[in-house]
């Protein structure tokens, strides 16, 4: 017998399960006085750098329904591809500016909305530029394990044909479940969980 | 922007990719004896991807976010100083990385229900009756050391559609924030000796006895509160960071 790594093992992951909306957003689910403010659901404030956008968008399941119990999240970098975190080695993010927001859809159709701004450009693992992306996680009840995946923007066509993460996607045809639509000037970026317009969910 | 994302902290730690998640720990997506899982599972497969720092950082939250009674069930939700009816916990633990480090900052956030299994959410219909003083969230943050501690009481299991006479153990729902993106958890913590638990169909979408075990949380007397509280015991583990021992090199030098 060789010896034992001693790893420890990640704590497996449960289905966020109907009433997710309780413990993330509370005040959302109608209960009242024990947080001020619901977390994530503002990103942005007067003194943000950076293009003001809005995205929306439904998360589909295998019979073309939008579900009504996800919680959405997503992260992204501000203006200048720099991300508000410790870990952000590069240089300090604007801080008018959080980069995380959470979503737990609109009460009757379970669309899902983001006041945010467009991200600036990061570098991938070898340093090429990455199209700007905002990363986006879905957990409801259903899915197991939280799905990760990415938003890309339409009108960054030449970067994105050159982007290295969506350079690895192998069915070419599957791209654009990663690229939202313009819609008038908000972006829609719809999530299917299963079906032909599958999107693209991420192992990293 | 509110007030709690200015507590977000800033200071610049030890960066790197985390170690690639074991998939056949976690529950794959497409369990049918969960049959909400049918219908809402990927069917294709990922793409698999190395760390980029879109998800090596993530969110971090500050302790000046928390306050004094968000970690107390018991009083958060107290009409007029009354406290929920059930049997009284102290829920405490480390989280930690794969390789047993601890993870300082980790913002917690809980989710129960109520002593007779009741949720209290609009779509909620069981019969048993909502408790005035109980909302059922929380949330706390670990300290330097990953330590975090909560008071509540016991939640109650429930019947819920699946089978025909399916019912939750009792459990309480927990959502992890790490250091990266790449770490964000939700789980559930279950309690030792709780003989629905063998029997959960939610439980059971984990295809190894290991791994639900590690769910579930032993009373430890140690750190009970005597005339006051039982305490149970439950440690969570987030991805760990790869060591960066060697720079990567450019492709195609
Ligand atoms: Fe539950």
């Amino acid at each position: 017998m060789p010896q034992s790594l001693n790893y420890l093992k990640e704590t497996p992951s449960q289905t966020a399960g109907p009433y997710v909306h309780i413990g993330c957003t509370p005040n959302f689910a109608g209960i009242k006085g024990v947080y001020e403010q619901d977390l994530g659901a503002s990103m942005v404030n007067d003194k943000t750098k950076g293009e003001r956008i809005t995205i929306r968008g439904s998360v589909i399941d295998g019979n073309g329904m939008a579900l009504k119990d996800a919680l959405v999240e997503i992260w992204q970098a501000d203006s200048d591809g720099l991300y508000n975190s410790p870990f952000e080695t590069r240089g300090t993010a604007d801080p008018n500016f959080s980069g995380w927001g959470r979503s737990a859809g609109e009460m009757d159709t379970g669309e899902f909305c983001f006041h945010t701004i467009k991200p600036g450009v990061v570098p991938f693992t070898d340093g090429r530029p990455m199209a700007p992306h905002i990363t986006f996680w879905i957990v409801a009840r259903g899915i197991n394990l939280g799905l990760h995946t990415r938003m890309y923007f339409p009108e960054e066509n030449t970067a994105n044909q050159a982007d290295p993460v969506l350079g690895r996607v192998e069915h070419k045809s599957r791209v654009p479940t990663l690229i939202a639509q313009k819609d008038g000037n908000d972006y829609r970026f719809d999530i299917h969980l299963q079906g032909e317009l599958e999107t693209v969910f991420f192992d990293i | 922007m509110q007030k709690a994302e200015t507590a977000m902290k800033n200071e610049k730690q030890q960066s790197g990719p985390f170690i690639q998640r074991d998939r056949n720990w976690h529950p794959p997506a497409y369990t049918p004896t969960y049959k909400t899982s049918i219908l809402r599972s990927p069917q294709k497969a990922l793409l698999s991807l190395d760390n980029t720092l879109s998800e090596m950082t993530g969110p971090v939250f500050g302790h000046s976010l928390i306050g004094e009674l968000d970690n107390d069930l018991l009083q958060n939700f107290s009409q007029n100083g009354d406290l929920p009816i059930g049997e009284r916990i102290v829920v405490h633990g480390r989280v930690l990385d794969e390789k047993g480090h601890p993870v300082p900052n980790v913002l917690l956030e809980l989710w129960q229900a109520n002593a007779g299994g009741r949720y209290r959410h609009q779509k909620e219909s069981y019969i048993a009756p909502l408790d005035p003083n109980f909302g059922g969230c929380g949330r706390t943050i670990t300290d330097d050391d990953g330590n975090y501690t909560f008071r509540t009481i016991r939640p109650g299991p429930y019947p819920w559609p699946n089978g025909v006479n399916d019912w939750r153990p009792a459990h309480i729902h927990f959502s992890v924030f790490g250091q990266g993106f790449a770490q964000r958890l939700i789980t559930q913590m279950y309690f030792e000796g709780d003989p629905l638990i063998a029997r959960c169909p939610i439980l059971n979408t984990i295809p190894d006895q290991a791994a639900i075990e590690q769910l579930v949380a032993p009373l430890d007397m140690a750190n009970s509160l005597p005339m006051d509280s039982l305490a149970y015991k439950f440690d969570i583990v987030l991805r760990g960071r790869r060591s960066t021992y060697f720079e990567n090199r450019r492709e195609g030098n």
